[in-house]
């Protein structure tokens, strides 16, 4: 069981507010995940989940009991870390067993846990080996062997892949991901990243300053974004986000339109400008596009290759129904 | 850079310090050495314009022969253990201490270093006339205080005296090196096991302790390179009586007050081989923290 209920929880470090009073609700078994950009305050958010931190005021009920005051080791949560924490002076076995012989289990015990948790992370040729030796990836594992071997009741994640190069994180991503359909475990998991967000997350919770923005499923964050500041932070690249006479013609004071949203035309559409510089991933291609007189710079995705080439004229024609009108306050409308 | 000229370069560049270090090691050994295996009683008329006799060991078999020769060596070794123990652990103690954050921590800091700075003779009067005197000291007032007949430290636990004098010079060494190791400590660490469920002390041992291996191997290495010649605290306070004459004491005397340089020579190669086997004790026993 993990389900974690966060009331009114609040965190200050002297006069400053990092986290102004927050409710959030986590089932059992759901993948959370914390997003924002850097000093959002979502590290702080779950440190205060994992007891290492003391919240301000508030209450964190875990399984509908109240474990504000309890301290972390007894919470039954288990915390992967950016540095991977893991003891130098241990072995790969020893950092593995170290809650375990923290909570004196018995040693039998210890051994098939540990050599389950091996298994599932393919550590099982390097048990005798400490962590100066293994690769980036590998330290990772070991952290999450560390955190798996305790059965806790919810795993939290602070940013863990993000000392990994890009082609681990996509394989580290994966594993995480299937560790979680095989566990049910609740998780928990804090990044900067969006796009580890969107393809991991049951729930996305999106920060900015210590407020949650919109919580939802990622596909509920991409169509229909609370406000701007979800709408220019989910979704990659960033939505295009046009102001003024545009705007007020759809009713609105700003709205936002997704660069795959927009068809792109060379002689036709409502829209006019210049192809500036122009990114070519093969499967698709980025247009950034000036001189519309909308915004400063539109983005534009492309399938394929497209014959057009910088300082060309291009027309867009943003898709009617996938547009996003927000009001005066940045708040969505309908 | 590592080209044949180069390096043929630099080797003549270093020339003139290695062999300045050489000479400078070299010509003292060789002279103690020498001077081991000769007759050499200035007093007497020896002199090097005269000529030496040559007496083979006797020198070697007088100094080992000698009633004050073992208990020296286990005097000696009894002070750099014992200060090696006291600043280990204080040390430790006080550079968790001063990891802590408070109020005015540069100053303390500053303080704390502070002993290091004064001068062996100075620290061991200062201890031996304003602390350990049996009439005027600060301990003995205390001990008045108190209604205790004062501790006439110097001669009634002279080998304990020393040992409280010299780790107090050292102590802030041993603090200082590992004040800087434990703030090298990774904290995520320190939050990774209490996460696991370590409790404070098994934070400390499992930790705590082994990221500070190294920084402890090196503390007891340098210590013992200088408490093994330790000489102004115990020339200043005891003058070697009260079983606190250590090999490089007994070595003095015999050269300085015997006015026997052969002999005191022989000692002094005593004291070389008594160093080395400390030194290869040490490095079997911590040495290992050092690799990787």
């Amino acid at each position: 069981m993990g389900r974690i209920q966060l009331k009114q929880v609040k965190k200050s470090f002297g006069e400053v507010t990092v986290i102004p009073p927050l409710d959030l609700e986590i089932n059992d078994g759901e993948f959370v995940v914390f997003v924002g950009p850097s000093g959002c305050g979502k590290s702080t958010l779950l440190r205060l989940i994992a007891g290492l931190e003391d919240v301000s005021g508030g209450v964190i009920e875990i399984d509908g009991s109240d474990a504000t005051s309890i301290p972390p080791a007894k919470r039954g949560l288990a915390m992967v870390f950016q540095s991977y924490a893991l003891y130098p002076h241990m072995t790969v076995r020893k950092n593995i067993a170290f809650p375990l012989r923290m909570a004196k289990i018995s040693t039998e015990e210890q051994e098939k846990r540990i050599s389950n948790a091996a298994e599932v992370l393919n550590l099982t040729p390097y048990l005798d080996r400490r962590p100066g030796q293994l690769s980036g990836g590998q330290r990772q594992r070991v952290a999450i062997g560390r955190a798996i071997v305790r059965e806790p009741a919810a795993f939290l994640f602070d940013e863990p892949l993000s000392n990994l190069d890009a082609a681990l994180r996509v394989g580290m991503r994966l594993e995480i991901s299937e560790l979680h359909k095989r566990l049910k475990t609740t998780m928990i998991y804090v990044t900067h990243d969006q796009v580890e967000a969107m393809t991991m997350a049951d729930k996305i919770v999106v920060l900015q300053a210590g407020v949650i923005e919109q919580v939802g499923s990622p596909l509920e964050l991409y169509h229909t974004p609370r406000n701007l500041f979800v709408a220019g932070f989910i979704g990659s690249p960033k939505m295009n986000l046009i102001g003024g006479a545009e705007a007020e013609k759809h009713n609105a004071h700003t709205i936002g339109v997704r660069p795959e949203h927009i068809e792109v035309s060379d002689h036709e559409g409502p829209w006019r400008g210049t192809v500036g510089v122009s990114e070519h991933l093969g499967s698709d291609t980025f247009f950034h596009i000036n001189g519309t007189g909308l915004a400063d710079a539109l983005t534009v995705r492309a399938s394929g290759e497209v014959g057009l080439n910088r300082g060309d004229t291009i027309f867009l024609t943003p898709q009617a129904d996938k547009i996003h009108r927000f009001d005066q306050q940045g708040l969505r409308i309908g | 850079m590592a080209t044949q000229h180069s390096r043929s370069a630099a080797r003549l560049m270093m020339a003139p310090a290695v062999i300045l270090l050489l000479g400078w090691m070299l010509v003292p050994l060789t002279m103690t050495l020498f001077f081991s295996f000769k007759k050499y009683l200035p007093l007497r008329g020896d002199s090097l314009g005269n000529g030496l006799d040559w007496v083979g060991f006797e020198n070697y078999v007088r100094f080992v022969s000698a009633s004050s020769f073992w208990p020296s060596v286990m005097t000696t070794l009894l002070i750099v253990g014992g200060v090696l123990v006291i600043t280990v652990v204080l040390g430790i103690f006080l550079a968790i201490l001063l990891d802590q954050p408070m109020w005015g921590q540069g100053i303390v800091r500053i303080l704390v270093i502070a002993p290091f700075f004064v001068m062996p003779t100075v620290s061991a009067l200062v201890w031996k006339n304003l602390f350990m005197d049996p009439g005027n000291g600060f301990l003995a007032h205390v001990y008045r205080f108190f209604g205790a007949t004062p501790v006439e430290w110097l001669s009634q636990a002279s080998l304990q005296s020393i040992i409280m004098i010299v780790s107090w010079q050292w102590l802030p060494f041993a603090t200082l090196i590992l004040l800087t190791a434990i703030q090298s400590l990774d904290s995520e660490q320190l939050e990774a096991a209490e996460m696991d469920g370590a409790p404070i002390p098994s934070r400390f041992i499992y930790i705590v302790l082994p990221h500070l291996a190294r920084a402890i191997t090196i503390v007891i290495l340098i210590q013992t390179i200088f408490l093994l010649s330790i000489f102004a605290e115990i020339f200043v306070t005891t003058g070697g009586a009260f079983g606190t004459r250590t090999l490089t004491y007994l070595i003095y005397q015999r050269v300085l007050e015997s006015q026997n340089v052969g002999l005191g020579s022989a000692g002094g190669v005593y004291a070389i081989i008594l160093a080395n086997i400390v030194a290869i004790f040490l490095m079997r026993i911590v040495g290992k923290n050092l690799d990787a």
